[in-house]
């Protein structure tokens, strides 16, 4: 099948929907792949990397949305300006599109997409399942932009991040509170912390503290109680008591720390408002708040979409372009995410990608089959994050120790054991044997000694040689073969050959083998 | 005459204690392998010297077997091993059974009274312990050698049957008892010689592949026990020491392959490992989804780790991935990466079978360490690669009280960075539990034949 991919057209985008590796393995898939010429350039990709990895670059954008069964885009469909048309319009009946859609804030595209009898799979409504991970768009996207809102901090914040000593001087390091702990907020809080601040989080959602403390930053705990956690992973509104508490924090938090990065989103839902006009006149003088949740009002209402204000001395970041400010990285991501969304589409590798809606991943991303609106998808079946069933619980309980013995009870028994054999067997053996028994067990006592001191890295060797030395059986042999029977004679003879076989390979092959181990 | 003999079975025995205590480090194995040599040549000259006749077959024995073994000890590859080990297992057994019989038809015995019962009781141990030593090699070496179906073999009752071999054999050593005193004996001699094969065949039949550690070690220990029951019999100290060294060698290398694998000794000789875990398994089904790599994607995460540790299994044994393995060390450790091995103590089909492997392929051996010398450094290893092993590095050993692996001592593999599993399919590993870490979010899998793997892993780095 044909891929196209067009050129990006909306303002300040600087992705593209695939990179030149991606398409050289899309044409493994047995897929041609046709790139609008200059797609990539933003994304430092340009077009002669495209056609050495075996893809077709045209000039013509008409011709790619035309001619091509397959459109892989970045942004959802919008006008046009190159070509003076909408892009929708370009499309035609069987194409598929795959895309950012935001099917929730886009109801009239939806409903054009539809009329226009295509199919659409939206990268921003692949279910959230550990099946899906791989071609999970938006945490790809939300990891690049808690990245790069680090950047943007570290660039409006007139300070060091870590804390120093030098010669002029101590200088403290910056303290940053990262809000929300999703995909986002964990690369915000690994970037602030490789920087060498300071950094705590908060998350309405409890399971998300281990993830947090694994990358050594601080956790802020409230002191309520109320699970946060909603379906597929995401939050859910909390009550208005939890809020209460938790804005109390924040408020303590915003005098205290340098920078806030605000990831609080709730999906199909306005942000919420954490950051109050009192909080951000509290902040010290050249603080800086970046808010990831720009673009859906802001997590502060001081925020302005796509702009950086300065309001009573702190920086209000409110891009809402981040992952496009990182373009050849997150290109590469969703290109990625895309190859990964037709590589599951594609089984037979044969080039046919199919849309095949038994298949809950392709399920969920489809919010546009042949024309009919198949969005919202039903729930997914399996949350990204299982809570735990009460498995946890069944572990060792403490009431449930075993009934242990007294630590002496066993050596006491074998001790006992053991000496009322070696009695019986004192007071009916003959002294020879008794002279033998005692080489035996002082014997048993050697061995148990020495064999503990091999180190484990020769316990091969070990085996090996015991096994030549344990051919010393052949002596009871060779004590037999003088006997005048003459069957007597061929056996010993017999054994001695065997045993011979084995003193000569086990020393052989031990002295091989220790060869080998050399420094 | 006898006093220059004995001086030099006392030699012998020091040297042979020598060798054992040798292996404590490699610097001095070699050496105590050498010692070995000379205690059993000592041994050898002392005995040949008082033989009176046919001196011919003895010299020619001697030869021919001395030849045989020299050129199996050349020929065998060291993937190999386990089979050479146990089928020279199997050549000790088939000696003592040979030197009791040929003792017992010896018609200069002059035993009376208690002594000729202890006597008795010594000849019927040793052939005893031989017999089932030596089918139980066999089959050991059959099962390794892929010649037999290495599942467990569990016929019904099959504990009912082996305790009525035992009771069999306890009789049958009664009765003979009281014939030889009348100069008899020969048949419950045999028949007991039988039952001690059976019995041998059906204990090895009934364990599975992984437990082979065990086996080996277990016949190692059989063979030194049944070495020490012949000197009882021959009144021969040397005997009686030898086979107590090996005998208590064997012992402590099977404590160490149960402890390592949180078994009881008892429960592996009974077999049928893998059979109860059905449920357990099916319990734990659908963990989420495994995350495949391509071996350019694994190339690039080397060359970016500081520290790699490799954690083979059997598998990296029966791809012959060893090399490869040492060429990759190589040249990470060019590249100031820091490359270890962790080793579980059962990792492989004997005892110490992968550290043989990874000196034949000249991995030195001071960056190849055990499970308990590494085990608390992963959470800073940058990369882990699990090459053809699943059980020693299975999380559900600690996590899941009702796993059949539970409270195994395992590899904490997942506590690293990142995790790279070799592996030709999803199948379960040996002990049929299904594997956690695979669905880790930071373990990768790398599909296919660890060797080609590992080929396209070492083009690309």
């Amino acid at each position: 099948m044909r891929i196209g991919v067009p050129k990006e057209v909306h303002a300040g985008e600087r992705r593209v929907a695939i990179t030149p590796e991606v398409a050289s393995q899309l044409i493994k898939l047995g897929c041609e792949v046709v790139v609008q010429s200059g797609a990539g350039v933003w994304a430092h990709f340009s077009d002669s990397a495209f056609q050495e990895a075996g893809a077709k670059v045209v000039a013509d954008g008409r011709s790619i949305w035309k001619d091509s069964d397959i459109i892989l885009k970045v942004r959802a469909p919008q006008f046009n300006p190159d070509l003076n048309t909408e892009e929708v319009d370009l499309l035609h009946e069987k194409q598929i599109l795959i895309s950012f859609l935001w099917p929730a804030q886009n109801p009239d595209l939806l409903k054009k997409l539809s009329e226009k009898k295509v199919t659409v799979l939206a990268m921003d409504s692949v279910p959230r399942i550990s099946r899906a991970q791989k071609l999970d768009a938006l945490s790809s996207m939300a990891n690049i932009a808690g990245y790069r809102a680090v950047v943007e901090a570290a660039q409006h914040f007139g300070r060091f991040f870590t804390g120093q000593v030098t010669a002029a001087g101590k200088i403290p390091p910056a303290k940053v509170l990262v809000i929300g702990a999703g995909v986002a907020g964990l690369a915000a809080i690994g970037a602030a912390k490789s920087m060498g601040a300071i950094v705590r989080a908060f998350d309405t959602r409890p399971e998300v503290k281990e993830q947090v403390e694994s990358m050594d930053a601080e956790f802020l705990l409230l002191d309520f109680e109320e699970e946060g956690s909603g379906v597929g992973g995401y939050a859910k509104v909390m009550s208005k008591e939890f809020i209460e508490a938790e804005m109390a924090l924040f408020a303590e938090q915003a005098k205290e720390v340098d920078i806030i990065i605000t990831t609080a989103l709730i999906p199909g839902k306005p942000a919420p408002e954490l950051i109050t006009l009192d909080m951000v006149k509290s902040m010290k003088d050249g603080s800086v708040i970046v808010d990831l949740a720009a673009e859906q009002g802001g997590n502060c209402k001081l925020t302005q979409a796509g702009k950086v204000v300065l309001e009573h001395g702190v920086s209000l970041i409110g891009y809402t372009d981040l992952p496009s400010r990182l373009s050849a990285q997150s290109s590469q991501l969703y290109g990625t995410n895309l190859r990964h969304l037709l590589t599951e589409m594609c089984p037979k590798k044969d080039g046919q990608i199919v849309v095949d809606m038994e298949d809950e991943v392709v399920r969920g991303a489809t919010v546009v089959k042949e024309g009919e609106i198949t969005w919202p998808p039903p729930p997914p079946r399996l949350s990204a994050a299982p809570t735990k069933p009460a498995a946890d619980a069944k572990g060792v309980k403490p009431g449930e120790k075993k009934k242990e013995q007294p630590a002496w009870v066993g050596p006491a028994i074998a001790f006992t054991l053991g000496g009322l054999v070696l009695f019986g067997l004192g007071a009916v053996a003959p002294t020879a044997f008794m002279a033998h028994f005692t080489v035996f067990v002082l014997a048993c006592f050697v061995g148990y000694m020495v064999i503990w001191n091999v180190t484990p890295a020769l316990h091969t060797p070990l085996m090996s040689v015991t096994n030549a030395i344990s051919s010393i059986i052949i002596i009871g042999a060779i004590l037999q073969i003088s006997s005048s029977e003459n069957i007597i004679m061929w056996v010993a003879g017999f054994a001695i050959t065997i045993t011979a076989i084995n003193i000569a390979g086990g020393f052989a092959v031990t002295r091989r083998m220790l060869e080998m181990f050399r420094k | 005459m006898n006093g220059l003999v004995t001086a030099s079975y006392i030699g012998a025995t020091i040297l042979f204690i020598l060798a054992l205590g040798g292996l404590s480090h490699q610097e001095t194995s070699r050496r105590g392998n050498f010692f070995g040599i000379i205690g059993m040549a000592i041994a050898l000259v002392a005995t040949i010297a008082g033989v009176t006749a046919n001196i011919a077959l003895l010299v020619g024995g001697l030869a021919v077997g001395g030849s045989i073994g020299l050129v199996l000890a050349r020929r065998v590859q060291m993937t190999q091993m386990p089979e050479l080990v146990a089928i020279l297992h199997s050549l000790v057994g088939m000696a003592a059974v040979l030197v009791g019989f040929a003792n017992f038809m010896d018609p200069e015995s002059h035993f009376t009274g208690v002594e000729l019962t202890i006597h008795d009781v010594e000849t019927y141990l040793g052939i005893l312990i031989g017999a089932v030593t030596f089918s139980g090699s066999v089959i050991a070496f059959g099962k390794l050698s892929g010649k037999i179906t290495g599942n467990p073999m569990l016929i019904p009752g099959r504990h009912l049957f082996n305790l009525g071999l035992l009771i069999g054999s306890i009789w049958l050593c009664f009765v003979f008892i009281q014939q030889s005193a009348s100069h008899g004996g020969l048949l419950p001699l045999i028949l007991m010689t039988v039952i001690a094969l059976i019995f041998g065949v059906h204990m090895v039949m009934a364990i599975g592949g992984a437990d082979m550690p065990v086996v080996v070690s277990m016949l190692n220990s059989y063979s030194g026990w049944a070495a020490a029951a012949t000197g009882f019999m021959l009144s021969n100290d040397l005997l009686i020491v030898t086979g107590a060294l090996v005998g208590s060698s064997g012992a402590i290398l099977s404590y160490i392959m149960c402890r390592a694998m949180n078994r009881k000794f008892f429960n592996v000789i009974a077999g049928g490992f893998g059979t109860t875990s059905g449920k357990a398994s099916k319990a734990q089904a659908e963990q989420g989804e495994v995350v495949a790599v391509q071996p350019e994607e694994v190339a690039s995460m080397l060359v970016d780790a500081k520290e790699v540790m490799i954690v083979p299994g059997y598998g990296m044994a029966v791809a012959q991935a060893q090399h490869i393995v040492c060429e990759i060390t190589k040249a990470l450790r060019k590249r100031r990466v820091n490359v270890r091995f962790g080793i579980h103590p059962v990792a492989g089909r004997m005892p110490g079978h992968m550290n043989v492997l990874l000196a034949e392929a000249k991995v030195p051996y001071d960056i190849v360490f055990e499970m308990d010398e590494v085990n608390e450094d992963f959470p800073n290893v940058d990369v882990t690669v699990v090459i053809g092993a699943n059980d020693i590095v299975n999380p559900a050993a600690q996590t899941e009280p009702e796993s059949p692996i539970a409270g195994m001592p395992v590899l904490e593999v997942w506590k690293g960075k990142t995790t790279i599993v070799l592996k030709r399919s999803m199948a379960t590993g040996y002990a049929g539990v299904e594997n956690p870490l695979f669905y880790k979010e930071n373990t990768r899998m790398l599909f296919g034949d660890a060797r080609s793997s590992l080929d396209a892993v070492f083009k690309n780095l």
